[in-house]
């Protein structure tokens, strides 16, 4: 197969639809399959096995979305370094104080970060 | 080209029937290996040995009562297990399971796809994966598959970056992302060919890769998601008939996953001691180089069976601790002493 012909890539796909063929079908027998004697209070939500109170779509630690938001910005830093990493060799030694001074500033973030107390989860 | 893609058609067919049949088998080992741990026989009714305990099991879900909560979001309480499911199936494509066959004159390629991107489509597919937990647990409509849900995501995405940077000092090295390019730098290991496998020159990287896929499995010592002595069920507390077990499916097939990238990226992959000395056919090195492959990843779902069963579980402080204070900064100055070995 030449190289950068789009058929070359047409695994994925049929790996796709026999992974998404084989999760429809499972899902469709197991409900087809499976005894349906529901009453009302088997369809109630378990929680803990006691009676449940209140809705569950509560408010929760605002520590959680501050890690996501912190995930975005470290990832991407993250994925800028990938294109370097692959020409690491030819780029030489130009390259990686070029990129010691990108870590550095990854650095200076990751420390105030640190100093602002967002990855502190002790209180 | 039509019978490339009836051969590929095959593969995937193939992959697709082994990860789906080491899955399966990992729950019966599981049980075994912890029932050795603990000095006990484990599962021995079902047929000799109970080896055929994934299949009864199998059955059992699939012919259980499917209960959807009334409280829950209909939609999104189906579509989050079916995700899980998907994703951890879709990692497969891009791993070498195996050299070339040549039959017939004609060279066959044991690897469905070889992305020049390959490592990358890992960390993408993967990734995905955390959104069926987070549907999953927020759809239930339950506090305590609400909190294990937001657990599950945010240990994931923090021991992502980490993973990734242990990613970063390996591609220094080889200079590429495709996972049968890296394989083949590896090749012979010892022999005529001194191509050390990647782990002696990168075991820091291989040390923070192997924690960071314990906990993207969400694997004990980090399975607090599904912590059951403080959050019942974790995120799949609501989860019954086969719902719930393609979320536990989905975790083994994961493993299985983590070992193979593990296996190909540090251990050589299919390559094996010798392979090049011993004047032996190409088909022949071939087999017994997907032989090795599959030791190599079996020798790694048994040590995530070893540390489950030995290790107890983090407090979320520490977990996060590690991921962010230490993983990463250890992550960062191996890139670094990597990148000064190799300018030097």
């Amino acid at each position: 197969m030449e190289e950068g012909s789009l058929v070359q890539y047409a695994p994925i796909a049929l790996m796709f639809l026999v992974a998404a063929g084989f999760v429809g079908v499972t899902m469709l027998a197991t409900h087809l399959l499976g005894p349906k004697r529901k009453t009302n209070v088997k369809l109630e939500s378990f929680e803990c096995g006691i009676e449940a109170k209140g809705n569950a779509r509560i408010p929760f630690n605002i520590k959680y979305f501050l890690v996501a938001i912190l995930f975005v910005l470290f990832d991407i830093e993250v994925i800028f370094m990938y294109p370097w990493a692959v020409n690491f060799k030819e780029l030489g030694t130009e390259g990686f104080v070029e990129m010691l001074l990108f870590i550095a500033a990854l650095l200076i973030g990751f420390f105030y970060i640190r100093k602002k107390g967002a990855l502190t989860w002790e209180d | 080209m039509i019978s490339f893609l009836i051969y590929k058609a095959i593969l995937v067919g193939v992959v697709f029937g082994i990860t789906l049949f080491i899955a399966a088998y990992s729950t019966y080992a599981e049980r075994k290996v912890a029932a050795f741990l603990q000095d006990r026989i484990g599962p021995d009714r079902a047929g000799p040995f109970g080896i055929l305990q994934p299949l009864a099991d199998g059955l059992k879900f699939i012919m259980k009562e499917e209960i959807i909560p009334n409280v829950s979001n209909k939609i999104l309480f189906v579509l989050g297990p079916s995700i899980a499911m998907l994703t951890a199936l879709m990692a497969g494509v891009v791993i070498p399971w195996g050299s070339t066959l040549v039959i017939n004159g004609e060279t066959y390629s044991l690897q469905i796809v070889d992305l020049n991107i390959g490592i990358l489509y890992v960390f993408a597919v993967v990734s995905i994966g955390v959104y069926g937990i987070m549907i999953g647990g927020w759809a239930s409509n339950n506090k305590f598959s609400l909190l294990g849900a937001i657990r599950a995501s945010a240990q994931m995405i923090s021991y992502e970056i980490a993973m990734g940077l242990s990613i970063i000092a390996l591609i220094m090295m080889t200079g590429t992302l495709s996972l049968r390019e890296i394989t083949e730098l590896q090749t012979g290991a010892v022999g005529s060919s001194w191509n050390f496998w990647n782990v002696v020159y990168q075991p820091v990287g291989f040390l923070i890769f192997l924690v960071c896929a314990f906990a993207e499995c969400n694997r004990t010592p980090f399975d607090l998601p599904e912590c059951e002595t403080e959050l019942v069920g974790g995120y799949h507390t609501e989860y019954s008939s086969m719902k719930l077990g393609f979320y536990l499916f989905a975790e083994y097939i994961n493993m299985f996953i983590s070992s193979a990238v593990i296996s190909t990226l540090y251990f050589g992959g299919y390559n094996f001691p010798f392979m090049n000395d011993l004047g032996m056919d190409q088909n022949i090195i071939t087999i017994i180089g997907t032989i090795g492959l599959f030791i190599k990843i079996g020798f790694f779902i048994f040590f995530f069976m070893w540390i489950r069963w030995t290790i107890p579980r983090f407090r979320y402080d520490q977990l996060m601790n590690l991921g962010w204070k230490i993983l990463i900064p250890l992550a960062i100055i191996n890139i670094f002493i990597t990148g000064l070995f190799g300018i030097l």
